[in-house]
C-alpha cells in the first residue's frame, strides 16, 4: 500500500440475513481513496452507496451484516476489529454528515456543546479549547456570529446552517475522512449553494479526503475528484469527475446523464379553454397569513408550474385548491362555477374533477389495501361500478400505467418499489376522470431515473385523457421538462407569472434568477463560475 | 428457531393448555366445585391431589373451576373495554375538535382515580355480581385503551391516505372502519394481550379482597384468600393459585412479545 492511500476496501460483502436465505445489498465491491481525495457515490435508492459509505468507517446498520472483504483504513484492517478499538476511530479519524441534520442534533443541548462533544469524549482537547475550536469552524463554514450561535439550540438555526453547523462537528477532531451522505438533499436550491461552497472550502483547507454520497448528478459533478457509480449493490464504473461527465463508458451511466434533457414543447392556451380560475386567494394559518392575493388561471389540458422555495405557500395553495383549508378571502372558479371553500360542501362532480397526487406515495396509500381495491374505490364510488366491470376497468387503467394487472391486482402496497406506488396513486386519481390534477412534489422523493419514467407517463395521460395538471414543485429543472406555464412563488405572494418561455427566459425577475442561476448544472466548474461571479458582484455593489 | 419464537410456542401451548382446562372443567374435575368431599384440610394424596379446605373441597377441583371463572370474567371484561375505549379513542381522534377535548378530559378524569380503590368503592355500593363485575372493570380499563387507540389513530389520520379518502368524499364510518381501524388493529391486537393480563391481575385482587365473585363460586384470587392461613403452617397450597395466575400472564406476555416484535419488523420493511 503506498503512503499515500488512505482507505482500500475490497471484495467487500453486506448481506442482511434472515432464515429465508440472505439477501445482498453489496456485491464483493472495492475502492480505492487516497488522502485529500473526494469520491462521489452516486446510484438510485437501493444502490447501496449509503452502505459502502457507511462501511467506510466499518460500520453497519443494524440488520446488516459484512460477511467478507477488507477494509483497510490507512493500513488498519476495520473488518472484524474490536469495538473499543472501532469507536476510537468513529469520530476522531473517521466522521460522518447525515442527510437530515435536523434529526441528527438533539434538541435539548446548544450547537456548540454538541460539537465540542467527540473532543471531549475522547480526551482530545480541554473544554475551552474544544469551544473556542468550534467557534473557529464555525466562522470556516461561513456561519455568521459564530460566537453567539454556539449558544443557540438546533430549533433556533436554519436547516442549511444546522447542515452546516454538523459538518463542523464533523471536523473538530480533524478527521482523515468525511463520509457525507446526502447532506444537502434536503435543502433548497439557494440555500445548498452556501453549504457546497462552505463543505468544499473546509475539506480543500485541511486536506480531508470525503465520500460524498448523493443522488444529485450535478451536486456530485461540483465535489467530487473521482466518481463512482453503483446499481443493485454493484459497482458500474468509475472515472475522474471530468472523464466520467465527458465520456460515459456503460449504458446505464448514460442513462443517468440523458435524463435531464428530457423536455417537453410548451404549448400556447387553446383560446380561452379555462378549467379553473383562481381569483385573489389569501389564505392564513390563524392570524399568520400565508397566502397574499394570489391569481392565475389553469387551462384545459395544460400544465401550470407553481415553483418556490420551502415555505412559500405553494403547498397551503394545494391545500386550498382541494378544499382542505378553505381561503379567508378571494375565489376559485371551476369550469366558471364557483367552488366551495371546504371540500364538504363540493358536490361529487367537483370532487371527481379535481384530484390531487402526494409528494410520498408511501403515506398516500393505505398499508392494509389492496392496490386493486385501491384503484377500484373511486370507480365503485363515483360511478356505481360493480363485478366484472369494475375489475376490467382496474386492469385497464393499470395497464395505462404501465403496472401488469395480474402481478399488481393482490398485491399490498409495502410489496411495490417507489415509482410503482407513485403510479398507484396516478391510477387512483385517474379512475375518477378526473378535469384537474395537482401533483404536489410528485418526484422529489424518487430517483432520477424513475422520476422521469413518472413524468413521461403524466405527459402521456395528459394527451390521451386531456386533463389540466397543477404541478407544484421547488425544481426548476421539474418546471422547464413538463410545465406550459409557470407561477413563481414567494413567501405567499406571486414573484412573475406566464408562459414557460417567458418566465424562464430573459429578462428575469431578480427572484427567478436566483432560483435558475442556484440549480446545479452538470458543469464540474459550475460553482466555482457562480461563486467568482457572486464575489464580482459583491465587489462591484461595494465600490459603489 | 430464534429465542423469541420458541418463548411464544412455550407461551401459546400453555394458554392452549390452561384454556382447555378451564373450558372442560366439569369433565376435567375429579370433584365437583362446591362438592365437600373430604375432612377439613387434607394433605396432598392421590385421592385428593392438592388436599382440602377448610370444608373438605377438593382444592385441585376447586382450581379448575376458579380457572374458568377468572379467565371468563377476566376475558369479557377486556372485551368490553376494548369495545368502548377503541370505539371512542378512533371516534376522537377522526373528529377532533370539541369531541376529542371532552372525550379526551372525561377519560383523564377517570383515570386519576385510583382504580382499585374506584372499584372498591362503585362494587360496594351496587353489589358485587359476574355481570357488576365485567361492567366496572371493562368501564375501568377501557380508559386506557382509549388513549392507545386516540393516539394511534391520530397519527393514522394524518396520513396522505386518509386526507385522499376524505377528498373523495368518503363518509366518517368509511374512514374510520376502513381507512384507520385496519391500519391501528396489529397495535390493538397486541394491546389486548397485555390489557388482559392486567384484568386477570385485577379480578384477582378484587377476589383476594372479597369483593370478586361471592363464595362459594371458586376463582384463583378468592382461591388464595380461603387458603391463605396454611401458609403459616409452613403449606405451599395457597401459592398454587398464585402460581396459576403468574403462569398465565406470563404466557400471554410472551405471545405478545413475539407478536410486537413481528409487527414492528413488518412496518419497518
Amino acid at each position: 500500500m503506498s503512503d499515500n492511500q488512505l482507505l482500500k476496501i475490497s471484495g467487500l460483502r453486506v448481506e442482511v440475513p434472515s432464515p429465508k436465505g440472505n439477501s445482498t445489498i453489496l456485491h464483493d465491491v472495492g475502492l480505492t481513496l487516497n488522502r485529500g481525495e473526494v469520491l462521489g457515490l452516486i446510484g438510485e435508492s437501493g444502490a447501496g452507496k449509503s452502505t459502502l459509505g457507511l462501511a467506510a468507517a466499518g460500520f453497519v446498520k443494524p440488520g446488516c451484516a459484512i460477511t467478507g472483504g477488507s477494509i483497510l483504513f490507512d493500513g488498519k484492517e476495520l473488518v472484524g476489529m474490536d469495538r473499543t478499538l472501532l469507536e476510537k476511530l468513529r469520530g476522531v479519524r473517521v466522521a460522518y454528515v447525515a442527510q437530515s441534520a435536523s434529526a441528527s442534533f438533539n434538541p435539548s443541548f446548544q450547537l456548540g456543546a454538541q460539537c465540542a462533544e467527540t473532543a471531549l469524549q475522547h480526551h482530545l482537547m480541554s473544554g475551552n479549547e474544544a469551544d473556542a475550536r468550534v467557534q473557529e469552524l464555525f466562522a470556516e463554514m461561513m456561519l455568521p456570529n459564530p460566537e453567539q450561535i454556539v449558544f443557540r439550540y438546533p430549533h433556533q438555526v436554519s436547516g442549511g446552517q444546522l447542515q452546516r453547523a454538523m459538518t463542523a462537528m464533523a471536523m473538530v477532531c480533524r478527521p482523515d475522512l468525511i463520509i457525507f451522505d446526502e447532506p444537502t438533499t434536503a435543502l433548497d436550491v439557494t440555500t445548498q449553494v452556501g453549504v457546497l461552497a462552505s463543505i468544499r472550502s473546509i475539506v480543500e483547507h485541511y486536506g480531508t479526503a470525503a465520500i460524498y454520497v448523493t443522488h444529485d448528478l450535478a451536486v456530485v459533478a461540483q465535489m467530487a475528484d473521482r466518481i463512482m457509480v453503483m446499481k443493485n449493490g454493484r459497482m458500474v464504473e468509475q472515472a475522474t469527475t471530468r472523464e466520467m461527465l465527458s465520456n460515459p463508458k456503460e449504458e446505464y451511466t448514460k442513462s443517468l446523464w440523458s435524463i435531464r434533457n428530457f423536455k417537453t414543447d410548451e404549448r400556447s392556451r387553446d383560446a380561452e379553454a379555462l378549467v379553473m380560475q383562481i381569483k385573489g386567494i389569501n389564505a392564513a394559518y390563524g392570524s399568520h397569513a400565508v397566502l397574499n392575493d394570489i391569481n392565475f388561471d389553469v387551462p384545459k389540458a395544460r400544465t401550470v408550474a407553481i415553483v418556490g422555495e420551502s415555505g412559500s405557500g405553494k403547498s397551503t395553495l394545494a391545500r386550498v385548491i382541494t378544499g382542505l383549508h378553505p381561503p379567508v378571502s378571494g375565489s376559485i372558479k371551476f369550469e366558471d362555477k364557483p367552488l366551495a371553500g371546504h371540500v364538504s360542501k363540493r358536490s361529487r362532480y367537483e370532487l371527481e374533477s379535481v384530484q390531487i397526487i402526494h409528494q410520498y406515495p408511501d403515506k398516500a396509500l393505505n398499508p392494509r389495501q389492496r392496490i386493486g381495491d385501491i384503484i377500484a374505490r373511486p370507480l365503485r364510488l363515483y360511478f356505481g361500478l360493480k363485478g366484472e366491470e369494475l375489475r376490467g376497468r382496474v386492469r385497464q387503467i393499470l395497464q395505462t400505467l404501465e403496472l401488469d394487472p395480474d402481478q399488481m391486482y393482490n398485491r399490498l402496497p409495502h410489496e411495490l418499489s417507489g415509482g410503482q406506488k407513485q403510479r398507484v396513486c396516478i391510477g387512483r386519481a385517474l379512475a375518477a376522470k378526473p378535469k384537474v390534477i395537482i401533483c404536489d412534489e410528485v418526484t422529489s422523493a424518487l430517483d432520477q431515473v424513475v422520476a422521469e419514467g413518472i413524468l413521461k407517463t403524466l405527459v402521456r395521460i395528459q394527451q390521451e385523457f386531456g386533463v389540466s395538471y397543477v404541478v407544484i414543485t421547488h425544481d426548476i429543472g421539474l418546471v422547464q421538462a413538463i410545465a406550459d406555464e409557470v407561477v413563481v412563488l414567494k413567501s405567499g405572494n406571486i414573484i412573475e407569472a406566464g408562459s414557460k418561455s417567458q418566465v424562464l427566459s430573459p429578462p428575469f425577475a431578480e427572484y427567478t434568477q436566483l432560483l435558475l442561476a442556484s440549480t446545479p448544472e452538470m458543469d464540474p466548474d459550475w460553482l466555482t463560475n457562480l461563486l467568482h461571479a457572486r464575489a464580482g458582484e459583491k465587489l462591484a455593489n461595494e465600490s459603489l | 428457531m430464534p429465542l423469541e419464537t420458541v418463548l411464544a410456542v412455550i407461551g401459546a401451548a400453555l394458554i392452549f393448555a390452561i384454556v382447555i382446562t378451564a373450558l372442560f372443567a366439569p369433565w376435567i374435575a375429579p370433584y365437583g366445585e362446591n362438592a365437600s368431599v373430604g375432612g377439613a384440610y387434607e394433605p396432598w394424596s392421590a385421592v385428593h391431589v392438592f388436599g382440602t379446605d377448610s370444608i373438605g373441597r377438593d382444592i385441585l377441583s376447586r382450581m379448575i373451576y376458579g380457572g374458568r371463572n377468572t379467565i371468563g370474567l377476566a376475558f369479557a371484561a377486556t372485551c368490553l373495554a376494548f369495545f368502548i375505549g377503541s370505539a371512542l379513542g378512533t371516534a376522537a381522534a377522526v373528529l377532533g375538535g370539541w369531541v376529542d377535548l371532552v372525550l379526551g378530559r372525561l377519560n383523564d378524569l377517570l383515570m386519576a382515580i385510583p382504580q382499585l380503590i374506584f372499584a372498591l368503592l362503585i362494587l360496594t355500593v351496587v353489589g358485587s355480581s359476574a355481570y357488576t363485575l365485567i361492567a366496572v372493570i371493562g368501564v375501568l380499563e377501557s380508559t386506557r385503551v382509549f388513549r392507545l387507540a386516540r393516539s394511534l389513530s391520530v397519527s393514522i389520520v394524518h396520513q396522505d391516505f386518509v386526507e385522499v379518502a376524505k377528498l373523495r368524499g368518503e363518509s366518517l364510518g368509511w374512514i374510520v372502519f376502513r381507512e384507520v381501524v385496519p391500519v391501528s388493529f396489529p397495535n390493538l391486537l397486541a394491546e389486548f394481550g397485555l390489557r388482559f393480563s392486567f384484568t386477570i391481575l385485577f379480578v384477582s385482587s378484587l377476589s383476594f379482597l372479597g369483593l370478586g365473585l361471592q363464595p362459594p363460586t371458586a376463582d384463583w384470587g378468592a382461591l388464595v384468600r380461603e387458603n391463605a392461613s396454611l401458609i403459616a403452617f409452613g403449606d405451599v397450597t395457597p401459592l398454587l393459585p398464585a402460581g396459576a395466575i403468574a403462569l398465565l400472564t406470563v404466557a400471554v406476555n410472551l405471545v405478545v412479545d413475539w407478536y410486537l416484535a413481528k409487527i414492528r419488523r413488518r412496518s419497518a420493511l
